[in-house]
């Protein structure tokens, strides 16, 4: 396939929080840099960002980066390379106050200072307690706010923005050094090749690999999907934080103020069964206890619903008052989603995924590593990745609440930073292989040769109903043998899909068609990686794994603690070893995680 | 000018927001309404796509009222979608 190639110096692929930070250092330091976005850089999924971003800046009383680094590691339940989170705690109040800097509109205190609130997980005196005010907020709108301010930095600094244009392959050679990426500009149906000196992905997460999911659309894991099938394993992909109550069926989040005012959970029989799970906290139990009760409720054919597979968050024991008044915004949520009102019946609601820990691998400096010549933590050149996609791995097991916004500045401008140093040592572009494009080229003939294939929305929701059925918040061993031979079975069947619209314009079904192409990776790490790790450890939570002497809450050190990394090729596993030992601070042991 | 099938796969595209609740009722907007939109509301929907995602849900959600003439029929058919 002949096709146009556009040199720059740097390819960013994503403008979320972390692509648009890492851009920006990188157009700062005067580097040619084309950001490629599918959707308009402010309509990135990082908008929906709420609770704020961590910072330990001790502006409401004592704080430090050792007791962030001991919450998040603790939070990891270990699994976090405490180098990678001594790094992002030690560097977050300095990314926060550049971005104040930028003219990013942060709350504020009487006294200047940027108004912090507190958030769970985030305690005083290394896990000691009491809880500290940590995370820095914009309203209630964090992610929105930061969006903007990167988008008009990057904007005055000249970043292009290639925007409403998938970003399709990673392209290699055969040393295995990555010069960039073919792309599809949507309103052509064109394919460009970005021949680039590095190339850094920040693509977000893969949400939507469930059926139950708070993530917008957008959210298909493109980026894993590209480095898998450029043979970059993926780490870690067992870990999704759930959050307990998303619409069924929609997703949509029900915050947590619903239980604390006085809201609770019933199963089909009216029973309100946290009582049994937890006596005393009851529907107030940390986010995990209740998902796993929820799950074993339904598990036990115990859930609401025709098809037994949903509880009912029931509030309209507090009246139209309270709930008007102090959960604003529920009631319209709870009506346009689940079609009931509150007032008067219970909502609906399942655990819902939220959150990716895992991803494309790299280092504290933003770079992907893989196992190589120089161990298992081998530079790829001229290949870096941050945010949601990548696994620095600072959230380990279980990311904290407000330190995925934090990850994205820390580790977009530390990726854009070692992109500068590697192009000061490596000048020129190094030449295109002969089949730079081929992998794309094949993909997209296939598809539009293909028949008798099947509907690419069809598979899509397989691929989601198996993902959540099988490898859900809580896992139980059966299923989860059964879901590897489900999803492999997916996998040749997605190899193919079928799109009626061949039509070059505009093509919305060869995007979704390419998408697709992408879940089913991430789909199959997820499973595969999940049926092998025999433990519970943060949100990964088998029912065959439970709280023993030794063993606390299932987790397994001895056989466990390290990390997975799956491969495309062959759909196999290897593991690599957890970084405990930090930068500068001493080790943080692993115990049991109680809160 | 016609609303082309270009034009509609244009406006898909352009329903994929940073927020799942927008997504969502703009996809039960399109299954209803894509089949028969004219021109007009195109132009409307197009214009209303460009706000920003927290300002679309506010809209969307009845929270605010739609303060422009032209996109408040749009608004109203996305809420009763
Ligand atoms: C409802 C909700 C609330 C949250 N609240 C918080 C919070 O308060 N605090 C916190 O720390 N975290 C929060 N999170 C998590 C956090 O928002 C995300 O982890 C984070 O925003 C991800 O940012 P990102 O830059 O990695 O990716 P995203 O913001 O998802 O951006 C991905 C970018 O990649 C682009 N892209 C993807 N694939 C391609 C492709 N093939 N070609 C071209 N471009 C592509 C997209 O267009 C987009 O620009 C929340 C998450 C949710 C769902």
């Amino acid at each position: 396939m002949a096709l146009a190639v556009r040199q720059f110096d740097a390819v960013v692929v994503g403008a979320g929080g972390a692509g648009l930070r890492a851009a920006l250092q990188l157009a700062e330091a005067g580097l040619r840099v084309a950001v490629l976005t599918k959707v308009f850089p402010t309509r990135s999924h990082t908008v929906a960002a709420q609770g704020g971003i961590g910072a330990a800046l001790g502006n409401m009383g004592t704080d430090s980066w050792q007791w962030h680094m001991y919450d998040t590691v603790k939070g990891s339940d270990w699994l976090g390379d405490q180098d990678a989170i001594e790094y992002m705690c030690r560097e977050a109040p300095k990314v926060v106050i550049e971005l104040e800097h930028f003219g990013m509109p942060f709350d504020r205190n009487e006294d200047g200072t940027v108004y912090q609130r507190p958030f769970g997980g985030h305690m005083q005196n290394m896990g000691a307690g009491p809880a500290v005010q940590r995370s820095c907020c914009a309203a209630d709108r964090t992610g929105h706010a930061m969006l903007h301010t990167l988008y008009q930095r990057n904007v005055r600094a000249r970043t292009q923005f290639f925007v409403e244009w998938m970003a399709l392959d990673l392209v290699r050679d055969a040393s295995g050094q990555v010069l960039g990426v073919t792309a599809l500009e949507m309103e052509t149906g064109e394919v460009v090749l970005f021949h680039a000196r590095a190339t850094l992905f920040a693509t977000g997460g893969a949400g939507r690999i469930f059926a139950a999911s708070t993530n917008a659309f957008i959210n298909t894991g493109d980026g894993l999907g590209m480095a898998a099938r450029a043979g970059i394993p993926l780490e870690d992909m067992e870990f999704y934080q759930f959050h307990p109550t998303g619409v069924y069926g929609a997703g949509v989040l029900i915050t947590e103020g619903v239980r604390g005012e006085g809201g609770y959970l019933l199963n089909k029989n009216g029973e309100r069964f946290m009582e049994r799970y937890a006596p005393s906290a009851k529907d107030l139990a940390s986010r995990d206890v209740v998902s796993r009760a929820m799950a074993t409720e339904i598990k036990e054919g115990r859930g609401a619903g025709p098809n037994a597979d949903y509880l009912l968050l029931k509030l309209d024991h507090l009246g139209p008052e309270v709930i008007d008044k102090r959960l604003p915004g529920i009631r319209e949520i709870a009506k346009k989603f689940a079609n009931v009102d509150p007032v008067r019946e219970p909502i609906p609601v399942v655990p819902t995924v939220h959150y990716q820990m895992g991803g494309i691998p790299t280092n504290y400096h933003g770079e992907v590593v893989v196992p190589g010549r120089q161990g298992p933590n081998t530079v790829v050149p001229g290949f870096y990745a941050a945010g949601e996609c990548a696994c620095a791995s600072v959230h380990g097991a279980n990311r904290l609440g407000t330190n995925s916004l934090t990850d994205l500045v820390v580790f977009g401008k530390a990726a854009g930073d070692s992109v500068i140093r590697f192009l000061r040592e490596n000048p020129g572009h190094k030449p295109l292989p002969a089949d730079a494009a081929e992998r794309s080229a094949a993909r997209l003939a296939r598809l539009d040769g293909q028949r008798g294939g099947e509907s690419v929305h069809v598979l899509g929701n397989e691929i989601r109903r198996t993902m959540q059925a099988h490898c859900g918040v809580f896992r139980f061993p059966d299923l989860l043998a059964e879901g590897v031979q489900m999803i492999r079975a997916l996998s040749d069947r997605v190899a193919r899909s079928e799109i009626q619209d061949k039509s070059k314009v505009f093509n919305t079904a060869r995007v979704e068609a390419l998408e697709l192409d992408n879940l089913i990776e991430v789909a199959r790490a997820t499973m595969v990686s999940a049926h092998a790790r025999k433990e519970s450890r943060g949100a990964h939570d088998r029912a065959d794994c439970h709280d023993r002497p030794g063993f606390p809450n299932g987790r397994d050190d001895q056989n466990w603690l390290k990390h997975t990394l799956w491969y495309k090729e062959g759909d196999r596993l290897e593991y690599k070893p957890v970084n405990l030992k930090p930068l500068t601070a001493e080790t943080i042991p692993p115990k049991a995680r109680a809160y | 000018m016609a609303v082309t099938e270009a034009d509609l796969r244009r406006l898909r595209w352009r329903c994929r927001r940073g927020l799942l609740e927008n997504d969502l009722l703009l996809e039960r907007f399109l299954v209803r309404h894509a089949a028969t939109l004219d021109e007009g509301r195109l132009a409307a929907l197009n214009a209303l796509l460009e706000r920003g995602d927290n300002e679309l849900w506010d809209l969307l959600s009845g929270r605010v009222e739609c303060d422009d003439a032209r996109l408040a029929p749009v608004v109203a058919m996305i809420r009763d979608a």
